[in-house]
């Protein structure tokens, strides 16, 4: 058999930032219907390896090679004109443009004089779409469409030209397991049409489920490449971090304190349907579920963003009514946000004032904030929490996801909550931070916090709790107790499918 | 020192920086081709210039903290005017006519008392409907100013008092009355913008709403106090001018509510909120009044002040987001 050459090379990339070595001599190669996938922790120079390949960042040394041309890279118009492709974690779609629109932006058909080619763009974008097997057609409105189509468009929209090589970019951040299994479709059909592709994931479950080959950054150098039949998570995970990661259980070894919150037939119309269970002090209790399961309207309704339809919320034994964010946090609820940036933290603010953000007019005297006393709450918790930052006047947008997630679980125990509620920890957090979190978790639990934990990744759940609840639209299917709970009970549970109704 | 504040030291710094330039520039080109023979820099014509700054000025301090909200108020125009007239034309009314000169503190509260009620009806639409702050102010700015000409039809409302007159016209320390309540409302919004949980809430809210919510921070009142404060500051910067002049147009105050916002964005300000200074507003509004005086002291006519007005605006716009550009990342457009 002649050695086939591979589509895509990479040959000692080093990129220098002031003060940075991003890339240090990253060599690799993509071969023709080779599912590749590049992992590596936040830092570790995905991303400019990825804007080097897209012509965003021209490199200081090394050398790209399409179908082994040595080639430069000057714009993502002109990598795309050269076959290589990009699928953004972030959508970039106008949702009030049609599908076809949105697939030939910039480069629609034209009739004479500068007019749209309607009928031809049409039929363009339908043969497209008949490759991908989508429910839509070319004239469907994009912001009609679910988050999972949107990203068909995308990969349309890759389509448009012959590509060598596709690079996914978390693409299964926001979709359901059934959308990703469609996607997972659509990667095996580029694969099939010897297309090179280089996925970009932090979930191992995927990567070993999809990819041929795991090549690993870290610190912006290259690490290998392993054959992904030929590895397992543990050594990947090692190359990533340097060591392994401790995944194991983790139920509670002290004693439980009393009943803190309990629900009762809660309901939030559809969102919720009579959800009921109760977590005690010094209990993590996980909530699992597929998207849309309801896990995070629970969260929102606890913390009064939501108005319960019927049901009841007590308290240390006494029902009480939440009808706001304050209340909550009067009644000692604190909620830890899916979405760090958008719903927790004041990026443009300091590290100090994003954290007595909540508690700021309890420390003023009269109407005046008092610098010394938000200092002085900021100097407990980083030395707690141990959240690196060079001082508080630091913004926070400006420090690493887990950092961030730090500041706002700093927040919130800072007004010495009861129940802490955290929704997604560790999201974009990369693998050494999550450790961190995990362990804050605990101890939290430990210490004596009621703690609710949601997450949509399945290790973190069975890692972090005592008790897991398993959701189903809006429904509590299942609870189960960290020695009774297995990954096939929990997948059938979240799925629907009930053992008794199996049985 | 942080590059952080660094760099804003930087942002706030620049406007002051230009007020320097362009009395550089004027003095030099005041002494070729000035119709008056009296330098630019005459310390008369500088204390002048405070004073005509202060009826926009107290207007842009305010609506600098509605744009760090992230909202924006239109009706200031129309609430000046309004404010005006019950200023002067409450002075006349029968049942204050035993107070004697006393009628002067009741007419101002009054005015004020107008200012915060126009503000807060706008205040109470933002929080109860969640209508857009532009679209609620377009709309009351045209139905403040419907208010206006129903009260006295085309006609103006005039009232001199000299009482009046002569305590707006006074000079405390050189300075002229206007210019005390000027800088009065600037420290005071400063003060209330970076030492107090009001301001720091409101920077919180117009950076991210959202998170603001989840910190239990009351949105909706917020920004209802802050329309009344704007409303109120309006009306006193109705109470300031009008003092002196004595007689109100019912046009008077129009585009006010556009140089208050240019005097805004001159300092600095983001309108997608979140961002902005008081202090840098006060240099935006010095500055805009000094490119008038200035022109007009070279011989410029008023047309040729705006063009010029209109393209420093986005000259420096465009300047300030050059420098704040995030280098090669940044998308091209």
């Amino acid at each position: 058999m002649t050695e086939i050459p591979p589509v895509l090379r990479l040959e000692g990339i080093v990129k220098t930032f002031p003060g940075v070595r991003a890339l240090d001599g990253v060599s690799f190669s993509v071969m023709p219907g080779e599912v590749h996938a590049l992992m590596g922790e936040n830092g570790a120079g995905k991303s400019t390896l990825m804007k080097v390949l897209g012509g965003i960042h021209a490199p200081d040394a090394g050398q790209i090679f399409i179908d082994e041309q040595p080639t430069v890279m000057t714009s993502p118009q002109q990598a795309k004109a050269k076959g290589l492709v990009f699928i953004h974690q972030e959508l970039s779609l106008a949702d009030e443009l049609s599908v076809a629109e949105n697939i030939f932006l910039g480069e629609l058909p034209l009739k004479s004089m500068g007019r749209v080619d309607w009928p031809r763009l049409y039929a363009d974008t339908d043969a497209i779409l008949k490759t991908l097997n989508v429910g839509f057609n070319a004239r469907t409105r994009v912001g009609d469409l679910s988050i999972a189509n949107q990203q068909m468009v995308e990969i349309g929209r890759a389509l448009t030209v012959d590509p060598r090589a596709v690079i996914f970019d978390e693409p299964t951040a926001s979709l359901t397991d059934a959308e990703k299994s469609v996607l997972f479709d659509v990667i095996a059909d580029l694969k099939a049409r010897g297309v090179g592709i280089i996925y970009i994931s932090h979930r191992m479950e995927e990567i070993f489920r999809m990819t041929d080959r795991i090549t690993v950054l870290r610190d912006g150098s290259y690490r290998g490449t392993l054959e992904t039949a030929r590895t397992n998570e543990d050594e990947v995970t090692q190359a990533m971090i340097g060591r392994s990661l401790d995944l194991s259980r983790n139920a509670s070894h002290h004693e439980l304190g009393e009943i803190a919150l309990e629900v009762r037939g809660l309901s939030c119309g559809k969102l919720l349907q009579g959800v009921s269970f109760s977590v005690r002090r010094g209990e993590v209790l996980g909530f699992y579920g597929l998207v849309g399961a309801g896990r995070t309207e629970i969260a929102e309704t606890l913390f009064g963003l939501r108005d319960p339809s019927a049901g009841q919320i007590l308290l240390n034994g006494v029902a009480v009514r939440i009808a706001s964010p304050i209340a909550a946090m009067s009644h000692g609820i604190a909620l830890v946000p899916e979405d760090r940036k958008a719903q927790g933290l004041v990026l443009g603010m300091n590290c100090r004032d994003n954290m007595t953000l909540p508690q700021v007019g309890d420390l003023s005297a009269g109407p005046f904030v008092s610098n010394g006393a938000e200092i002085a709450i900021f100097d407990q918790y980083r030395d707690k929490l141990d959240i690196r930052t060079p001082g508080w006047r630091q913004l926070v947008g400006n420090l690493s996801g887990g950092n961030q997630q730090k500041i706002v679980i700093g927040k919130w125990l800072s007004m010495r909550p009861e129940v802490l509620i955290v929704d997604e920890p560790t999201r974009g957090i990369d693998v050494g931070s999550k450790a961190e979190i995990h362990n804050l978790i605990r101890d939290l639990a430990a210490q004596g916090f009621a703690v609710i934990v949601i997450s949509s990744e399945m290790p973190e759940v069975l890692h972090l709790s005592d008790r897991i609840v398993a959701m189903f639209a809006g429904r509590v299917i299942r609870e189960f107790t960290s020695e009774e709970v297995t990954e096939d009970s929990l997948i059938q549970a979240i799925s629907g499918i009930t053992a008794d109704r199996v049985a | 020192m942080t590059p952080q504040t660094r760099k804003d030291l930087v942002k706030q710094g620049a406007i002051w920086a230009f007020i320097v330039a362009e009395l550089i520039f004027f003095s030099i080109a005041g002494e070729f081709l000035s119709v008056s023979d009296k330098a630019f820099m005459d310390i008369d014509n500088m204390l002048l210039l405070l004073k005509q700054s202060a009826p926009i000025g107290i207007i842009a301090v305010g609506m600098t903290v509605v744009m760090i909200n992230g909202n924006i108020d239109l009706s200031v125009g129309a609430t000046f005017a309004l404010s005006a007239i019950v200023l002067l034309d409450s002075m006349t009314w029968p049942i204050f006519a035993g107070l004697g000169d006393w009628v002067i503190p009741v007419s101002w509260l009054l005015a004020l008392l107008t200012g915060a009620v126009l503000g807060a009806i706008n205040g109470l639409i933002v929080w109860k409907t969640g209508v857009d702050a532009f679209i609620v102010t377009l709309g009351s700015m045209l139905g403040y100013r419907g208010l206006v000409f129903m009260y006295n039809g085309e006609q103006p409302t005039s009232n001199l008092n000299w009482t009046l007159v002569d305590l707006a016209e006074a000079q405390f320390l050189g300075l002229h009355t206007a210019t005390w309540f000027l800088l009065g409302a600037t420290l005071a919004l400063w003060l209330l913008m970076t030492e107090t949980v009001h301001g720091r809430n409101a920077y919180a809210i117009g950076n991210n709403r959202e998170a603001a919510v989840n910190a239990g921070i009351r949105v909706g009142p917020h920004f209802l106090w802050n329309f009344v404060l704007i409303g109120t500051l309006a009306a006193l910067s109705a109470v300031v001018f009008y003092s002196e002049s004595g007689s109100v147009n019912p046009n008077d105050g129009m585009l006010y509510e556009l140089w208050a916002i240019t005097a805004v964005v001159l300092g600095g300000t983001k309108l997608s909120g979140g961002y902005g200074s008081i202090i840098s507003t006060l240099g935006g509004v010095i500055a805009i009044q000094l490119l008038r005086k200035g022109l007009g002291h070279i011989g410029a006519d008023t047309e040729t002040v705006n063009l010029v007005i209109g393209l420093i605006l986005i000259a420096v716009l465009f300047l300030d987001r050059q420098l704040n550009r995030k280098g090669k990342e940044e998308l091209k457009t």
